[in-house]
């Protein structure tokens, strides 16, 4: 882990507070669905947590984001309230959508969350629409789209590439490439390693990042914006990662190799490898990473706490927000 | 001899059958081959039986997959393409609609296309608005779309056999609360006819004409009104394209009240067609006005409480079969 720039402590433990707050919001989560509390289905992001908070972490709140159906750590790394996501997995009225979204629809207007997805690559498209919204209205937003590699094999992955190179658009497209679309391994779903050299067929710039070092996607991240905001047009950003769990809370992920999510967890956990680059550099000690743990650990607690004590949606909820 | 099976494992028996039954039958469709075996698990074990050249693997593109599907169909294959969601046909629906549809038409008659979507719908497991649709009518809606929608896993096997066989485009919709439910199923090969209605329960004063797990919703009723005195007639049409009219004209004759129930959104749903359809045909037949249960015009909400609440109940068509013989 390198890191080129000047970053102060405030801004490294942040980071690392986030990631915590992902990975603990997650295992959480997990925990209270296999125990029956929440409902639906749920896909945890745990081991792609410094490709959300290295991301978010270079754009503005001002700036939009849309994500898909492995959304919680996108919308913990935008500034989402745990306590209203926790809420909105419940289905209750306090939760973001009000409940009537769940774990897969999680949106936040002044966050400039677009929404979680249930749709493959249904995010895409509406991102790139936000982009274009910015440039028409004249202001410096920029749009990201998170996706996985999977959702790169879908035509509306393709027609916002080309459509956002034609209009030279502010939007960054990231995909988190963990090497699994459901249970079909990357190699089963496309002919590349590189989901970034699709980028060539469009004209647009890619760079790609170790979706498990915070400080790299952080600063390549940081890098695109920029470009995005001078109106150079999109970027294509990979970030190769890894799902530590199976594809939804409960798939026994029996499609791959035995000893594959191990090593992932062992050598490319990237909580515990910034971890160590702040302890090696001496920017922050045990003490203090414990702490985070230590105090995201209740606030997820509590989020559960305010989630069970939320009401259930009113009935007439159910009737209200439908256009026509 | 009959076996008690469930719905999954008999949609998996009659994909098996056929595939053995004939060479140019394959399935394709995300996440099907094993040992995922299918995020329903209807096509576990196929793969390792019949290879990865029949039971295929795709990339999540539905384009592709329905697209590929009537392209194979009208050159001499016969695949059955598996949609994981009834919902993803969106993503698919000019394959569905423009293309796979009209395809014997617009050429005048000279291609065929011998293909299956198999897909599945439904709410009742907290799925939300873009997982658990009812989009039946919207099929049935397109001409040159068969629509086929089983309740039990008896008709399950034999009307998958059937939409394989048919020489024309089947949407096959299943539903998600249904895979794990039980029911007899004959040892010997059969087939249960597109456009052949099942009376699944015999009965004189009203009629009840409900479509897929709405079907087990009648049924509950029925027995729950049976203690109050009122004979119920359950009439599953098992397909809404072809439809078995007849068979429900039939009940109606006999009882002279009708109830329409389903679980796709009252709204332009089936439903509705069917009341036109008796007012055309049996008007005369009706003691009362046709009554529908349907879901409320919502996307389907997360929230269990407001899923129950769109949703059909059992109570609700108990009071609406009393509704209607007041
Ligand atoms: C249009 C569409 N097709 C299929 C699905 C079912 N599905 C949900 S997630 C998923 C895999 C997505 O893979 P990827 O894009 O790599 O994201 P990951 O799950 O790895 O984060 C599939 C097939 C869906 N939700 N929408
Ligand atoms: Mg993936």
């Amino acid at each position: 882990m390198e890191c080129k720039i000047k970053i102060e402590k405030g801004k490294h433990l942040e980071l690392l507070t986030l990631m915590n707050r992902i990975r603990l919001f997650e295992q959480i989560a997990e925990e209270l669905f296999l125990h029956g509390e929440v409902p639906g289905f749920l896909h945890s992001s745990i081991g792609q947590e410094a490709s959300a908070v290295g991301v978010c972490a270079a754009i503005g709140i001002d700036d939009y984001m849309a994500t898909t159906h492995r959304g919680h750590g996108h919308v913990v790394a935008k500034g989402g309230d745990v306590n209203r996501m926790m809420a909105e997995l419940y289905g209750k009225v306090t939760g973001y959508c009000r409940g009537k979204g769940g774990s897969m629809h999680i949106s936040c207007r002044e966050l400039g969350i677009l929404g979680a997805n249930g749709i493959v690559a249904g995010g895409i498209p509406i991102t790139t629409g936000a982009a274009l919204s910015a440039k028409m209205r004249g202001t410096d937003q920029v749009a990201v789209s998170f996706f996985g590699d999977g959702a790169s094999d879908e035509g509306a992955f393709h027609e916002s590439l080309n459509i956002a190179s034609i209009y030279k658009l502010p939007v960054l497209f990231v995909c988190e490439n963990n090497h699994y679309a459901e249970s079909n391994p990357q190699a089963k779903h496309q002919n590349i390693k590189d989901v970034a050299v699709r980028a060539k067929a469009y004209n647009i710039d890619s760079v790609i990042a170790d979706g498990t070092d915070i400080m790299d996607v952080y600063q390549k991240t940081l890098t695109a914006v920029e470009q995005l905001r001078k109106g150079n047009g999109p970027i294509l950003m990979e970030n190769k990662c890894y799902r530590w769990s199976g594809h939804y809370v409960g798939d026994p992920a029996v499609y791959r190799p035995k000893d594959e999510p191990l090593e992932w967890k062992t050598n490319r956990d990237p909580i515990k490898l910034y971890a160590g680059f702040l302890m090696e550099n001496k920017i922050a000690d045990s003490k203090e990473l414990e702490a985070i743990t230590e105090q995201e650990t209740k606030r997820i607690w509590d989020a559960v706490e305010f989630a069970r004590n939320s009401d259930d949606p009113d009935l007439t909820v159910a009737m209200e927000d439908v256009y026509a | 001899m009959p076996r008690s099976m469930t719905y999954r494992d008999a949609l998996r028996e009659a994909l098996r059958e056929e595939l053995i039954r004939d060479e140019r039958i394959f399935l394709l469709g995300e996440d099907i081959e094993d040992p995922f075996g299918g995020t329903y698990k209807v096509t576990q074990g196929l793969t390792e039986e019949f290879g990865h050249d029949r039971v295929r693997n795709t990339p999540i593109s539905e384009i592709a997959i329905t697209g590929v599907a009537l392209g194979a169909a009208m050159t001499g294959m016969r695949p059955v393409a598996e949609l994981m969601y009834v919902d993803f046909a969106g993503c698919a629906m000019d394959q569905i609609m423009n293309q796979i549809a009209k395809m014997r038409y617009m050429s005048g008659g000279q291609v065929e296309a011998p293909l299956v979507i198999r897909t599945q719908q439904g709410t009742g497991r907290s799925s939300a608005a873009q997982h658990a649709q009812s989009l039946e009518a919207m099929f049935a809606h397109i001409p040159g779309l068969k629509v086929a929608m089983p309740v039990t896993p008896y008709d399950a096997k034999g009307m998958l056999k059937a939409a394989i066989r048919d020489p024309d485009p089947v949407i096959f919709l299943e539903h998600k609360l249904l895979y794990n439910t039980t029911g007899e199923v004959p040892e010997e090969d059969y087939v249960v006819p597109l456009g052949v209605a099942d009376v699944k329960r015999v009965g004189t004063d009203v009629t009840i004409v409900a479509t897929s797990r709405m079907v087990l919703h009648a049924l509950d009723a029925a027995e729950i009104l049976a203690k109050d005195g009122i004979s119920v007639e359950v009439v599953d049409p098992r397909s809404i394209v072809p439809l078995d009219q007849e068979t429900i004209f039939d009940s109606l004759r006999k009882t002279h009240r009708l109830m329409v129930v389903h679980e796709a959104v009252e709204r332009n749903g089936w439903g509705a067609e069917l009341c036109a359809l008796v007012m055309d045909h049996c008007f005369d037949e009706l003691d009362a006005p046709v009554k529908r249960i349907a879901s409320k015009n919502t996307p389907v909400p997360f929230a269990p409480v407001l899923e129950n609440f769109v949703v059909p109940s059992v109570e609700e068509i108990v009071a609406g079969v009393k509704d209607l013989l007041v």
